[in-house]
């Protein structure tokens, strides 16, 4: 019956292309919708995974939550270095990250921080060590892929965010040296360039030798500094400034008094990535709510087409169906033949459509590195895609099932005596 | 297999198309049913491969009451018009008629009627491609790969022209000899009486002969 079925759709292939497009396009539409929210989401998720507030010049939270967790954004402004210090002799909290940015390596931006970084993010070298010294990176696994670096080579920063290589603004005078290369964590460290605060000072000839001095002492006062929170870092600062914390609680109070602490006290704000994440999806969730209802929309249109195929081809059909009964064909084969059809269709166009949506998000991954940043992969289905293809599967036989009863209903004899 | 046909009795609404009647076919006999156009002859041929229920009477093949599972065992249809499934060529049609009668598929037997019939040439010909002998033959072939053990035509030669009509009742005659199963030919065309060693008529919803 499935050849039958199949001899049916070949015999009209116009139709059934077309019926097949349509299901494949609203699929397409629908498993990109799944892929991207998925994945936008579970990067999210990942890359504020442990940070549960980060403290930042004066601005928007969302714009301080994008630059210094996901990078993709110009940061807020300058903090002043003791902050990190004032933060972390609070006993509510556990961990704290420093952030300095500023400049990038073709396009991969240059973090200066320090050792909690690579636990904040739980990061594993594949090669090399750590940065220990002055001018010393470790590269994260995408920015060694792409760049082809490797351990020993020499880099220049270029200043702001952007790939701004032969741009006249290279720190000539002072070359990074990779030490390290990250092993893949999945999250945004892979396409990042760490190293310490301190050199990205020495990039920008910021003097920190008083800081040095007296780096782990927490009582050390630097009035100098406090004031200096220019609204875009971009400009060089000429303090030694920081340009977000990222801030790990150690219990649940902390995350009551903490926030409330630095925005009452001093002249930086604290932005809760966790809220500002949930906002984000919650604009993601709204735009690609309008765009599933209309790739519904056109999966049932499919749906539809499917049905007026198959009903006109009951009708053209009689003849053929009459004769199979008288054949031998049972009813209930003759309106399998008609399932089948509808349910083949359907399938193909799913499966077309499925097969597509991830060969145009592989294609565009290669070409466009922003959509790899925002951890877009080519072939990693989410749950998601299972329910759609049975979904407009089930849309086929749904289609298919009134043709089909009507076929079932055929009196071969009467069918015989007017032909 | 003897066809046993009696005191069948058929009405369309307050139409009576067949008012009693009964035949008997032995095993391997060939038979021409003879009636004007009107005088039911399709609707008995209905009755006797069991497509229509009479409102009296009974047919038998070998003693066994027709119906859907016997046709399809036993019994093999040529029709006028409906000759082939239309989205399938010739051979593929053959090998589903076996499928569907006995569910499985005998190539050889397939390719020794398309042989017999002289279409060969025309195996991989769909439906819409075959010249009106051609088809016809096609048909044939279709009711002929079952080995049923009763064939029946209706109007087998009607849309055939005079040089077609007789290849193709001698083709059906030859067919049902050779693969030792009755033979009954409803027809309107008394030019096939003399092909015929028997012949029924039906008029007035009897038969007789
Ligand atoms: N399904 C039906 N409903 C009502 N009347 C019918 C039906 N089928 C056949 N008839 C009528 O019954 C009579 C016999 O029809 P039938 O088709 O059996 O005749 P026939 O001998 O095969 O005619 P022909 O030589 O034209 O094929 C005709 O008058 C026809 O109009
Ligand atoms: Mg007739």
């Amino acid at each position: 019956m499935i050849s039958l079925a199949l001899a049916y759709l070949r015999d009209r292939p116009l139709t059934t292309a077309l019926n097949v497009l349509l299901l494949a396009i609203s699929v397409a539409m629908l498993v990109l919708l799944l892929q991207f929210g998925e994945q936008a989401r579970e990067r999210l998720e990942r890359d504020a995974a442990g940070v549960d507030l980060v403290v930042g010049a004066k601005g928007s939270p969302l714009q301080l939550i994008l630059s210094s967790i996901f990078h993709i954004d110009q940061p807020t402004g300058n903090i002043p270095h003791n902050s990190l210090d004032r933060l972390r002799s609070n006993p509510a909290v556990s961990r704290v990250v420093p952030l300095a940015l500023g400049d990038n390596f073709r396009g991969f931006r240059i973090v200066g921080t320090d050792a909690t970084f690579a636990q904040s993010y739980s990061l594993e070298l594949a090669e090399g060590a750590q940065f220990d010294g002055p001018m010393q990176a470790v590269i994260g696994s995408r920015v060694a892929e792409e760049t082809g670096a490797q351990l020993g080579q020499r880099f220049i920063g270029n200043h702001g965010f952007a790939n701004g290589n032969g741009d006249g603004q290279g720190h000539d005078h002072a070359p990074f040296e990779t030490v390290g290369i990250l092993a893949p964590s999945g999250t945004v460290a892979d396409r990042l360039i760490l190293t310490s605060v301190e050199s990205v000072w020495d990039v920008h000839g910021i003097s920190h030798d008083h800081l040095e001095e007296d780096q782990e002492s927490h009582d050390h006062d630097n009035g100098e500094t406090t004031n200096a929170s220019a609204p875009q870092s971009h400009i060089p600062s000429l303090e030694p400034d920081l340009t977000a914390l990222l801030v790990t609680y150690r219990n649940a109070s902390a995350a009551i008094r903490v926030p409330a602490m630095v925005n009452r006290l001093t002249e930086m704000q604290a932005a809760v990535p966790a809220i500002e994440t949930a906002r984000l999806l919650e604009l993601l969730d709204a735009s690609i709510e309008g765009i599933r209802v209309f790739a519904w929309l056109l999966a049932a249109t499919g749906g539809l087409a499917i049905f007026v195929a198959l009903l006109n081809m009951a009708r053209g059909r009689e003849g053929d169906l009459a004769l199979l009964r008288v054949m031998g064909a049972s009813p209930i084969q003759v309106f399998a033949t008609v399932i089948l059809e509808g349910v083949i269709a359907a399938a193909v166009g799913a499966v077309a459509g499925w097969i597509g949506a991830h060969a145009l998000i592989g294609i565009v991954r290669s070409q466009f590195a922003t959509l790899t940043d925002l951890g877009l992969t080519a072939w990693a289905p989410v749950s998601g895609e299972a329910f759609l293809i049975l979904a407009v599967i089930a849309i086929g036989a749904l289609a298919a099932l009134i043709p089909a009863a009507q076929v079932y209903r055929i009196d071969p004899a009467r069918v015989l005596a007017r032909s | 297999m003897q066809l046993e046909v009696s005191g069948i009795g058929l009405s369309y609404g307050d139409t009576r198309v067949l008012r009693d009647v009964s035949l008997v076919l032995d095993s391997g006999e060939q038979a021409l049913l003879l009636g004007a156009s009107g005088s039911g002859k399709s609707s008995l041929l209905n009755v006797i491969c069991g497509l229509q229920t009479p409102d009296s009477g009974t047919v038998t093949l070998g003693d066994q009451p027709v119906h859907d599972g016997v046709r399809k065992a036993h019994i093999g249809i040529i029709f006028q018009t409906l000759r082939l499934v239309s989205a399938l060529n010739v051979r593929a049609n053959l090998l589903l008629a076996q499928r569907l009668a006995n569910g499985v598929q005998n190539a050889a037997k397939v390719d020794e009627t398309l042989e017999q019939l002289g279409i060969n040439h025309r195996a991989k010909a769909r439906p819409f491609e075959l010249s009106q002998g051609e088809a016809q033959r096609a048909a044939i072939a279709r009711a002929l790969v079952v080995s049923p053990k009763l064939l029946i035509a209706d109007e087998p030669t009607s849309a055939l022209d005079k040089g077609n009509t007789k290849v193709v009742a001698e083709m059906l005659i030859e067919a049902a000899r050779s693969a030792g199963a009755s033979l009954l030919i409803a027809t309107h065309d008394d030019r096939l009486t003399s092909q015929f060693g028997r012949t029924l008529m039906l008029e007035n919803g009897k038969v007789t002969g």
